[in-house]
């Protein structure tokens, strides 16, 4: 069974025809998980284009490179996309798509006609902001405040929330189909406690999408509607009110951040078991954190706020439930150091990609400690020390483990295996291009640099320049998986059925999988994770 | 067993008809769920405002027709009522009777919709053409705050209220004309006899769709109609 | 609801229920209640809604994870009202003893 006479199948669910209709028209989950993969790849290109007109404006301190309103649409555009177009859908999207029947032991998603419907909704959502952004552009930075972006901005606001408001469906349905699969498709014997942990972060992930994007979807059409109709909702010489805005809008937006880390998690204590060869640590800790992590993160949101002139004492109630929610993340970080205790850890891209998870979410995390105390958040809210604190989470974090878990599953979802020296070189790159942006902004932040101002005083050139320069690294070190992982798909070693000897029913299955998913439906005896003891020695099996 | 498993409208990643009906049921209910928080936005809004405006409040609601009012939300009820037994019909295997009362229900929707129709016309024909614009009720610079004998800042305030009367009932009324179409496609096939004891899903789930826009308006009608004594 | 065909005759009789709480609704108007006036308003629509979702929804009929459900989306539509009232109704005490 070793992987170098591994052969792809004869018949998978990529064999089955390659025409436009064939994947226009599929309702397969895991053809649909790779139209998304293609649609947010392409978003995160265009988000990044947007990250690099930011920090290459932000090379000098004077703004000359472009003008204040060209910057503000540069972050705005970073913003959008990258929140709504890249991270929202990221793993979910592509990998929970793909891989939750298979790990459940289903045929397919309860609904997979509403899953291509989801696709087509992120499309046609992403085309219309994409032509909002590009077309005169959007300038009110992602998070739209009133009454600027209501009554003062001159760009093309209401298309853009038009588009959001579109996309934003495609998470619900995403949401839906999840809850409604993981609840009546699971295998026989397949128990809520056998399923893996990767399932558990994307019911808790789909909760928080079904519950929590309506609001913003109501919110943005009100927005969309204030400047169409001029009903003065939000305006102040009417008696709206802008602090409502941002009470309706961080209600969403904030879960939203964990509908982002929650399945990253989940990817983590994937590759975690696998790659120390141990059972995981504490399996009930760790899905119920995430529960506790989904309905607790409905519960914080004005910590966004706390400068806003709302009300000190329901300040206070926000603060002390921030403070809370951190608990059930450092219970997953325990956890997972747990699990790593006595394993033998193999060192394949997929585990040095949750290395940096746990280093890079633990600073993003405890960072926001700082962010969720009412007396140092005076000082530190709106600087770069904010900036800094989400992108640790947000790439840091996120972003580490949707690389890692692309690396882990790539060969289950294309068959074959991609070099891996250049994983290895990829990731050392994001790591230090990653460290190199984003650590000088905690110190510029503390140092009082405000975010989203298009110059800066003289002193912080170096810190930005350093920034910038780590952007650049970080920046070639995206385009290498992009490369070597295309590349692969027609010049890699076919993989086998389970070239990490996973466990896990993915890995019962063909790589690629029939498109069916099984030959026969599995009747699932096991526990998960069931590696047994580490052996002795170097622990290659 | 096997019958069942082939019965026409099993998909065929369902094991049965009834995973696929409890699937179907679950979704529905998540999806009103959904709802739940989507109007929500807007009643937290309302509860906002309310707070802060009280009079402006009370003084728009008093210029709206509470027997409008009050009628209108006994058709809508009477909706739900023939949704209702047009998914028992449809249960007992009663087809034509299912479509009778899937067409009663678009009646009385469209009555429904029509009263709306006629409210708003009320408010909203002031507004165009060239001044005075009065009686006009559509907040914006044409809005006549005379018309609910206010002025000044309670003047702007009640333009808030009607902002919320025309975003709630709008949205609802939205709702309600999105519905209407599905009910008749239901009805359609209920027609053609694709619906048994045995499978009638679809008119279950759009029934479950129905009860829920009713559901939204028996809280609009008191927070929107009837604020303050009369 | 495997098979359960709810009577007819409960409909109707929830139909006329809900018909006369809408009465209900409209005859409290005429008195007022000061502060209560919303709850008591409020606490008819509630039980109107409570009608409908239990008979005419099948609610009562239901397996349990309906209720779930249910109680999850009224729960989290709860957190949010409650929650930014919170923001809202707390603006005018006092920061400090002397005001």
């Amino acid at each position: 069974m070793s992987s170098e006479e591994a052969a792809l199948p004869k018949e998978h669910y990529l064999s089955g025809g390659w025409d436009l209709k064939s994947w226009l028209l599929t309702t397969d989950h895991k053809r649909i998980g790779i139209l998304y993969l293609v649609s947010i790849t392409l978003m995160f290109a265009l988000g990044s284009f947007y990250a690099a007109l930011v920090r290459w404006n932000l090379l000098v301190p004077d703004g000359s490179h472009m003008s204040a309103d060209t910057y503000n649409k540069a972050f705005t555009g970073h913003g959008v996309i990258m929140v709504f177009f890249f991270l929202i859908p990221s793993i979910p999207a592509t990998l929970g798509n793909f891989l939750i029947p298979l790990m459940i032991g289903a045929k397919d998603l309860a609904f997979p006609r509403i899953n291509l419907l989801s696709w087509y909704v992120y499309v046609i959502g992403g085309g219309i902001t994409l032509y909002a952004l590009l077309t005169g552009g959007l300038e009110t930075g992602w998070t739209f405040y009133t009454p600027y972006s209501t009554v003062f901005a001159q760009s093309n606001v209401e298309l853009a929330a038009v588009g959001i408001f579109v996309a934003g469906f495609s998470s619900i349905l995403t949401g839906l189909n999840f809850i409604v699969t993981i609840h009546k498709m699971r295998a026989p014997g397949m128990t809520w406690f056998r399923m893996p942990l990767f399932v558990w972060a994307h019911y808790a992930t789909a909760i928080i999408q079904v519950l929590g994007t309506p609001v913003i979807a109501i919110t943005i059409l009100l927005v969309a509607l204030e400047r169409i109709v001029h009903f003065g909702f939000f305006d102040p010489n009417r008696g709206g009110d802008p602090i409502l805005f941002q009470h309706l809008f961080w209600f969403y937006s904030h879960p939203a951040v964990y509908i982002m880390i929650l399945p990253s998690m989940g990817v983590i204590s994937e590759i975690i078991t696998c790659f120390s060869r141990k059972r995981i640590f504490g399996y009930s800790f760790i899905a119920m954190s995430s529960l506790a992590i989904a309905a607790i993160g409905f519960l914080v949101w004005a910590h966004h706020m706390f400068v806003t002139g709302m009300a000190v004492y329901s300040a206070m109630v926000f603060s002390a439930l921030t403070y809370l929610v951190a608990v059930p993340s450092a219970i997953k970080t325990f956890n997972w150091t747990a699990t790593l205790y006595r394993g033998s850890v193999q060192w394949d891209t997929p585990m040095i990609y949750v290395f940096c998870f746990i280093g890079l979410f633990l600073i993003g995390g405890l960072t926001g400690l700082f962010l969720g105390n009412l007396g140092t958040d005076v000082h530190l809210t709106d600087t770069y020390f904010v900036v800094a604190h989400f992108h640790y989470i947000m790439v840091g974090g996120a972003i580490m483990g949707y690389l890692g878990g692309l690396h882990f599953w790539w060969p289950k979802i294309t068959g074959r295996k991609y070099v891996e020296a250049w994983g290895k070189v990829s990731s050392l790159l994001v790591f230090v291009g990653f460290n190199l942006t984003f650590f000088p902004q905690f110190v510029l932040g503390y140092l009082g640099m405000p975010r989203r101002y298009h110059v800066y005083p003289d002193e912080f050139q170096v810190l930005n320049v350093l920034s910038t320069a780590g952007a650049t690294i970080l920046g070639f070190g995206y385009l290498f998986p992009f490369s070597y992982l295309f590349h692969s798909i027609f010049r890699g070693q076919p993989a086998g059925n389970d070239p990490w000897h996973a466990k896990g029913l993915e890995w019962t299955t063909t790589s690629p999988p029939p498109t069916a998913n099984f030959e026969t439906v599995p009747v699932v005896t096991e526990e998960p994770y069931d590696y047994g003891e580490p052996p002795k020695g170097d622990g290659h099996v | 067993m096997s019958e069942a498993a082939h019965h026409p409208s099993l998909q065929h990643h369902f094991v049965d008809l009834e995973q696929q009906r409890e699937a179907a049921s679950l979704g529905m209910w998540v999806f009103i769920a959904q709802e739940v928080l989507f109007f929500g936005g807007l009643f937290a809004s309302y509860a906002v405002y309310r707070h802060q405006y009280p009079a402006a409040f009370s003084a728009g609601s008093h210029h709206l027709s509470w027997r409008i009012g009050f009628a209108n939300t006994l058709v809508l009820i009477g909706s739900s009522l023939t949704m209702a037994m047009a998914v028992h019909s449809a249960a007992v295997g009663k087809s034509r009777r299912a479509v009778g009362f899937l067409l009663a229900t678009i009646l009385l929707g469209s009555v429904f919709l029509g009263v709306k129709y006629f409210e708003y016309g009320e408010k909203i024909r002031p507004c165009f053409g060239d001044g005075p614009y009065s009686g006009c009720l559509v907040p914006g610079e044409r809005f006549d705050a005379s018309a609910v004998h206010l002025s000044g800042d309670e003047g702007r305030h009640s333009q808030i209220f009607f902002s919320l009367y025309f975003g709630m009932t709008g949205l609802h009324a939205l709702h309600m004309i999105v519905g209407i179409p599905i009910i008749l496609t239901v009805a359609t096939l209920a027609w053609r006899g694709a619906y048994g004891p045995r499978y009638h899903t679809p008119v279950e789930m759009v029934g479950l769709y129905w009860h829920f826009v009713d559901i939204i308006w028996i809280f609009l009608f008191p927070l929107l109609y009837l604020i303050g004594a009369h | 609801m495997s098979g359960h065909v709810v009577s007819w005759k409960i409909y109707l009789a929830v139909f006329a229920a809900l018909a006369a709480l809408t009465g209900v609704t409209v005859l409290v108007t005429g008195y007022d209640f000061g502060p209560l006036n919303l709850i008591v308003a409020l606490g008819v629509a509630v039980t109107k809604a409570s009608l409908v979702v239990l008979y005419f929804m099948h609610a009562r009929y239901s397996p349990r994870l309906t209720g779930v459900v249910i109680a999850s989306g009224l729960a989290f539509f709860v957190i949010l009202v409650f929650l930014i009232l919170t923001d809202y109704l707390s603006r005018p005490w006092p920061l400090t003893a002397a005001g």
